[in-house]
């Protein structure tokens, strides 16, 4: 059956094309290093020289915006990374094990869901320190929770299938069951919300980074190019709208890329989510 | 002016409350102030925090020392009317004003004078500044107005410690509970406190001074930039004192209802270095550092101009202070050879630890970026105070860090043996303990000279900047301090025009 490609998964794409094809371009070339520092320059409107002006130490808007750009996408990589890794194969032992091992997963993730994850990622960086790192052990820590949950979820209904208790009742072991049949079942449900989670990841790690416990400066962060702007709203209102429209972008992207991934692979959820 | 044009009935309307709103105002002053604070107090007893929002409260408005400092870094009398010292520098009289009262209506004598004082200096004291108190002997109350204190070793700077925050005069029925329920002095008590939002302070009718302008007197605490100044623009702050978002002052300089002053503050800003960690025990490291920083843009960049440069501990508006911005002049070619020659020829990594303050948060991002020219690896890493404190400032577990030491004349910091710093030097302990055995002012200050001499050479901490100490008013109003030679927020003189 061929099935047309939805818009939303057509925009969301490319929106985020454009946004990994920055972040590439900025290992190879920015207008100016990021981390530039020129006090005289600052505060500079849009122009010529500086595509979107300069910031409170003169730095070049669009050069950060870039490398922003990358530090965003590797932290998401790395939360939803570490996330999948971590929670798959807990959601697929708790739909084989059944019983206690169920349980114990779901209320695992119980305790990770009490804390909102931002909240998870304040506690952490206050009692760690701030930075990347544990910035992305505590946004991990979420994600592995809710993939587990998705997953199992996904899991329990595959193992429901007749399929599966044939391949049972052939003789399958519950490890290769789950491999063979259950987690090629599961694979485009497990994508669409790790793409949402991405979503997710890049505006906390811009909310940590926005209170200063995210990435550190020198290296730019769209999080932190909005809390410096705050002081500036009065005076340099368009220092906010760049990392601003940034943020807004890359989510809007992932999240259209997330959503129209699940249409196109499960046209039966085009109403109702799996979040 | 009415018009007929409808577009501007909603113009007009605006104008005609403003006229009418001023008019008020000007028919009958007004008799309450709302100041503006970025940080609240923890409690309210000055004889038991080093938070400066303590006394930025009390002083002087609730709580008074034996003497004050005033607007200019004056000594004036406080508590005590009066005071002498004997010849020797040993023996200090205060005479205390005769019908001062607690504001739970008891008498303020030298029985109070004396508890305070012995209970700063006592064992278990938690007084934030126990050093002040360390050479008294002894205390003597010969009679109710009259206080003795003796000294084991003269203080050059006695008086003026007794006129700090740290010493305000406390009794003993109410000092336990100064922290939630402060009962001072001073010509306003304390009427109440909504935590998280303000303390609010009223006129002392019993007091035996001069009766301040002002009927109350309420401290707003506004921590977040954007938030003061809009709450400054809709009127609801009268005046900010320590105004940090120096990005916001050229819009408040050109609205003529608000002044903007610029004043000097104690608060010395520097890079604190940790001179007992490899690699700054080395000297040519320190002074590698002081050529790799450029002062001018650090002031630029962080105070929008607003500041004085330093090269030494030492404020410029304070007699005794010695130029040694020079000696160290921006280059980072000369930084780089000074670190190759320290066997650092392609630098080091290393922490800068950042306090809250805007000072610090965006001043050391620039320091970062100025030691990275010269191949110091800066990694920056943000606390909060409370963990500041505990592992920077008592436990000195840190590399380098960046804060103002805004205690007053506190270059004597440099010979405590196990201040954060980690500096040990004999020259400058010797400068130390012979300003503290004279009393002449010319030789006090010619010591102070050397000292700073001394910590520039060493190269110590990389000396920045002096924090300004500036306020964004209501233009009506006057009579808030410009400079602040002390930790204050000294209303007591403060009217509306």
């Amino acid at each position: 059956m061929r099935r047309k490609l939805p818009l939303s998964l057509r925009f969301g794409a490319a929106l985020t094309l454009l946004l990994v094809a920055m972040a590439l371009l900025s290992l190879l070339w920015t207008p100016y290093p990021a981390e530039q520092v020129r006090v005289v320059a600052r505060l500079r409107p849009p122009d010529a020289d500086h595509w979107l002006g300069t910031d409170h130490f003169g730095r070049d808007v669009l050069s950060m915006i870039m490398v922003g750009a990358r530090n965003s996408l590797a932290v998401g990589a790395a939360a939803v990374g570490l996330g999948l890794l971590a929670g798959v194969p807990l959601g697929l032992l708790a739909a084989a094990l059944g019983r206690w091992g169920d349980e114990a997963v779901a209320r695992l993730g119980d305790l990770v869901f009490a804390f909102p994850a931002v909240l998870t990622a304040i506690l952490l960086t206050a009692a760690l320190g701030a930075g990347a790192i544990n910035v992305v052990v505590a946004l991990a820590l979420f994600n592995a929770a809710v993939l587990a949950r998705v997953t199992r979820g996904a899991a329990l209904a595959v193992w429901r299938r007749p399929f599966v208790g044939a391949a049972l009742a052939l003789g399958r072991g519950p490890l290769s069951a789950t491999l063979v049949h259950v987690l090629p079942n599961i694979a485009g449900i497990v994508v669409v919300q790790a793409t949402i989670l991405f979503a997710v990841a890049i505006v906390n790690e811009a909310a940590l980074s926005y209170l200063g416990l995210g990435i550190q400066p020198p290296s730019p962060s769209w999080g932190k190019m909005l809390g410096d702007a705050q002081t500036h709203l009065f005076n340099s209102p368009l220092q906010a709208v760049f990392p601003g429209v940034a943020i807004a972008l890359s989510v809007m992207g992932l999240t259209m890329l997330g959503d129209g991934l699940r249409d196109w692979l499960d046209p039966r959820h085009r109403s109702s989510g799996v979040l | 002016m009415p018009t007929a044009k409808p577009r501007f009935t909603l113009a007009a309307a605006v104008a005609v409350a403003l006229v009418a709103t001023s008019l008020t105002a000007t028919a009958q002053p007004r008799t309450d102030l709302v100041v503006g604070m970025a940080l609240e107090p923890p409690h309210l007893d000055p004889t038991a925090g080093a938070a400066g929002a303590i006394k930025e409260v009390t002083y002087a408005n609730l709580f008074e020392p034996l003497l004050r400092v005033d607007a200019d870094g004056r000594l004036i009398p406080g508590l005590a009317e009066r005071w002498t010292v004997s010849e020797d520098g040993l023996t200090y009289r205060f005479s205390l004003r005769p019908n001062a009262k607690f504001h739970d209506g008891t008498a303020a004598d030298s029985a109070d004078v004396k508890f305070t004082l012995d209970r700063a200096r006592a064992a278990d004291s938690v007084n934030a500044q126990k050093a002040y108190f360390a050479p008294i002997a002894k205390v003597e109350t010969p009679d109710p107005h009259t206080a003795v204190v003796t000294l084991s070793r003269p203080d050059g700077l006695f008086l003026f410690h007794m006129a700090s925050g740290d010493a305000a005069i406390v009794a003993p029925e109410s000092a336990a509970t100064n922290k939630q329920k402060p009962v001072g002095t001073g010509p306003f008590r304390f009427d109440r406190w909504v935590a998280g939002d303000r303390v609010v302070l009223v006129r002392n009718p019993d007091y035996d001074g001069v009766q301040p302008k002002l009927d109350r007197v309420t401290f707003r605490f506004v921590s977040d930039p954007a938030a003061q100044v809009a709450a400054l623009k809709a009127g609801d702050i009268d005046a900010f004192t320590l105004f940090s978002t120096y990005e916001a002052l050229p819009e408040f300089r050109s609205d003529p209802n608000f002044t903007v002053t610029v004043g000097s503050t104690e608060g010395e800003t520097i890079l604190s270095t940790n001179n007992a960690r490899k690699p700054f025990d080395d000297v040519r490291v320190r002074r590698a550092m002081a050529h790799a920083i450029d002062r001018q843009t650090l002031i630029e960049g962080v105070l929008y101009g607003n500041g004085v440069a330093i090269g030494s501990h030492f404020p410029p508006h304070r007699e005794g202070y010695v130029d040694l911005t020079g000696m160290y002049p921006y280059d980072p070619a000369k930084a780089k050879a000074l670190l190759a020659e320290a066997g650092y020829p392609n630098g080091f990594d290393t922490t800068l630890r950042l306090p809250p303050p805007p000072y610090a948060r965006r001043g050391g991002e620039l320091v970062a970026a100025m030691l990275a020219e010269v191949g110091i690896r800066a990694k920056i890493e943000p606390v909060e105070w409370a963990a500041w404190l505990e592992k920077t400032f008592k436990g000195k577990d840190y590399d380098l860090t960046m804060i103002a030491h805004t205690e007053p004349l506190d270059i004597d910091i440099y010979a405590r043996p196990d201040y954060y710093f980690n500096y040990k030097s004999e020259r400058f302990n010797g400068l130390n303990d012979e300003l503290n055995r004279i009393q002449d002012p010319a030789r006090r200050n010619a010591l102070y000279g050397e000292e700073q001499k001394v910590l520039a050479e060493d190269a110590v901490n990389g000396f920045l900047f002096m924090l300004p100490s500036v306020t964004v008013q209501k233009a009506k109003l006057t009579g808030m301090w410009v400079n602040r030679p002390v930790q204050a927020n000294d209303v007591t003189g403060v009217s509306w025009k």
